[in-house]
């Protein structure tokens, strides 16, 4: 359902990314890993429409993506700034569904269901800084998932958390997002976490950014925080994708890309 | 809050120290130029403040005084207000349009607004039109200036939101781009009211047969000094509730914006 061709950017003389290739099918989970500095959110915003790249396309649904694409839905890193604290979480989640031609009421209810969903029925009347960061991110979640896009793009969602909320998110958005059918690229500069939430992890080299590596996960679901991780799989997994983010990979790990 | 209103409480003590100050300083030195506070009290008290319980004390002179003096404050500040975040709303969303008035802009609000009294006269003849007019263009510069500086520097990340989820240009613009900048546009409003007080008296010391700027007119010209000083006094106390109040209806209405900068 996305499609990445050659995907490059440049800032300037700086190249951000250069010819990325990535194809992500429906209802996929797709992580995007890599060390800081390589790209990542450039990927992301040019993915979201929310930057032109100066080469390469990027097809969604087979259409080429201009402006922001209506079935797409991001959830940032900075939840402080990505909710409006003038409006109330019951808001904040609403009011993307205008777009969708809903009336007063329906939003509302869409809304709730979401906040439901996250478990954050009872503070739907609060304001963003009357929550904590793992509140306002769950309040953040809700806003994409009431939009109900087929894409859900993630920047380092879970990047300005404390470890155990970061835990409690990263199965709210696996559990949430299976039981909708909802693609997912989350980009993460976290190993671990990649190889946890996805069904693929994808590695970004240094910059100029470009895939170095595409491996599927093979572990059995649902996770668990404490069995999942300490499976031989996921750590021989996890090892590997290291290792290819430092970029100190042999000519065997090369093989198996 | 209990703590606030303590120590708002505890420094209206520098207020009877003054006064007294004031008291002996005026009895000491004598001069009919400047009267002492007690005689102003009291002529504020007979000009204004001695009427009918039921009118809450105001006499007729309080009210053909200050009833058309507030009604064109209000009136030119709510014009000015209303056209300044208008259009610093479309300049600060348009760079194009912010280059092409900004010289303009610039110049007009370099000008003082009481030399352009003589224009208005023309344009609009004596009257509340030319009143309304003066006021209007010395107060809108804050306004103007300060929405279209809040429209300009909305955080990147509200707009980038609002483009992924699709915003309809009217929702960008009336959910988030205003209520971004409202802080902005608040300290604007703020400045104009009082500078909305400081017009009001000018506008009525030209050309005008009614008003608290007419009436410290004519105290001065009839050498009525503790007239004059009890109109200084009003004006003193009026800009005073105006700011208090103002205040009391931002906080209202920004109470997110303040509550937000304290916890982060």
């Amino acid at each position: 359902m996305l499609e990445l061709v050659d995907l490059s950017h440049s800032y300037g003389s700086y190249r951000a990314i250069d010819k990325v290739n990535l194809t992500v099918a429906q209802g996929e989970v797709v992580c995007v890993v890599g060390p800081s500095g390589c790209g990542k959110s450039t990927l992301l915003r040019s993915i979201a429409g929310l930057i032109k790249p100066t080469g390469g396309r990027v097809l969604l649904d087979g259409r080429p993506v201009r402006s922001t694409p209506d079935n797409l839905a991001v959830v940032f890193q900075d939840y402080s700034r990505s909710l409006y604290p003038w409006l109330s979480a019951l808001a904040n989640v609403s009011l993307p569904l205008r777009r969708k031609g809903l009336d007063r009421r329906a939003r509302e209810d869409a809304a709730m269901a979401a906040l439901t969903e996250v478990g954050l029925a009872a503070a739907a009347g609060k304001y963003p800084w009357e929550m904590s960061g793992g509140m306002q991110q769950r309040v953040s979640i809700a806003r994409a998932l009431a939009y109900r896009p087929s894409l859900l793009l993630m920047d380092e969602p879970f990047g300005s958390v404390d470890a155990q909320t970061r835990e409690e998110l990263e199965d709210l958005v696996l559990r949430v997002c299976a039981h909708h059918g909802m693609t997912i690229l989350l980009i993460t500069h976290d190993v671990d976490e990649s190889v946890y939430v996805g069904d693929r992890v994808v590695v970004l080299s240094k910059a100029p950014g470009h895939v170095v590596g595409d491996l599927p996960v093979d572990l059995p679901g649902p996770r668990d925080q404490i069995r999942t991780r300490e499976l031989d799989a996921f750590v021989r997994l996890r090892a590997e994708v290291g290792r290819m983010v430092r970029g100190r990979h042999n000519n065997h790990e090369l093989e198996t890309m | 809050m209990s703590r606030r209103i303590g120590r708002a409480v505890t420094g209206l003590w520098i207020i009877p120290v003054v006064l007294i100050a004031w008291e002996a300083a005026t009895r000491t030195a004598a001069q009919p130029y400047f009267p002492a506070p007690s005689a102003i009290a009291v002529r504020v008290q007979e000009l204004w403040f001695s009427g009918p319980l039921s009118r809450a004390l105001l006499t007729d002179d309080a009210i053909d005084a200050f009833a058309p003096s507030l009604g064109r404050l209000f009136a030119g500040w709510l014009l000015a207000s209303a056209a300044g975040i208008l259009l610093g709303m479309a300049i600060g969303r348009s760079a194009r349009l912010a280059d092409y008035l900004d010289p303009m802009l610039q110049f007009g609000r370099a000008i003082p607004p009481p030399l352009l009294v003589p224009i208005f006269f023309a344009l609009f003849q004596i009257g509340t039109a030319t009143q309304l007019a003066i006021i209007v263009f010395g107060v809108i510069w804050p306004v103007l200036l300060n929405t279209a500086d809040g429209c300009r520097t909305v955080d990147r990340q509200y707009l980038e939101t609002a483009r992924v989820f699709g915003f309809s240009r009217a929702d960008l613009l009336w959910r988030v781009v205003l209520p971004a900048a409202l802080p902005k546009i608040f300290a604007g409003l703020r400045l104009s009211l009082s500078l909305a007080l400081i017009l009001m008296v000018v506008s009525e010391l030209v050309g005008s047969t009614s008003g608290i700027g007419y009436g410290l007119l004519t105290a001065q010209q009839n050498f009525l000094f503790v007239d004059v000083w009890a109109y200084i006094v009003l004006l003193g106390v009026l800009g005073f509730l105006l700011n208090a109040s103002f205040l009391a209806l931002e906080s209202r209405i920004l109470s997110w914006h303040q509550r937000a900068k304290r916890t982060i």
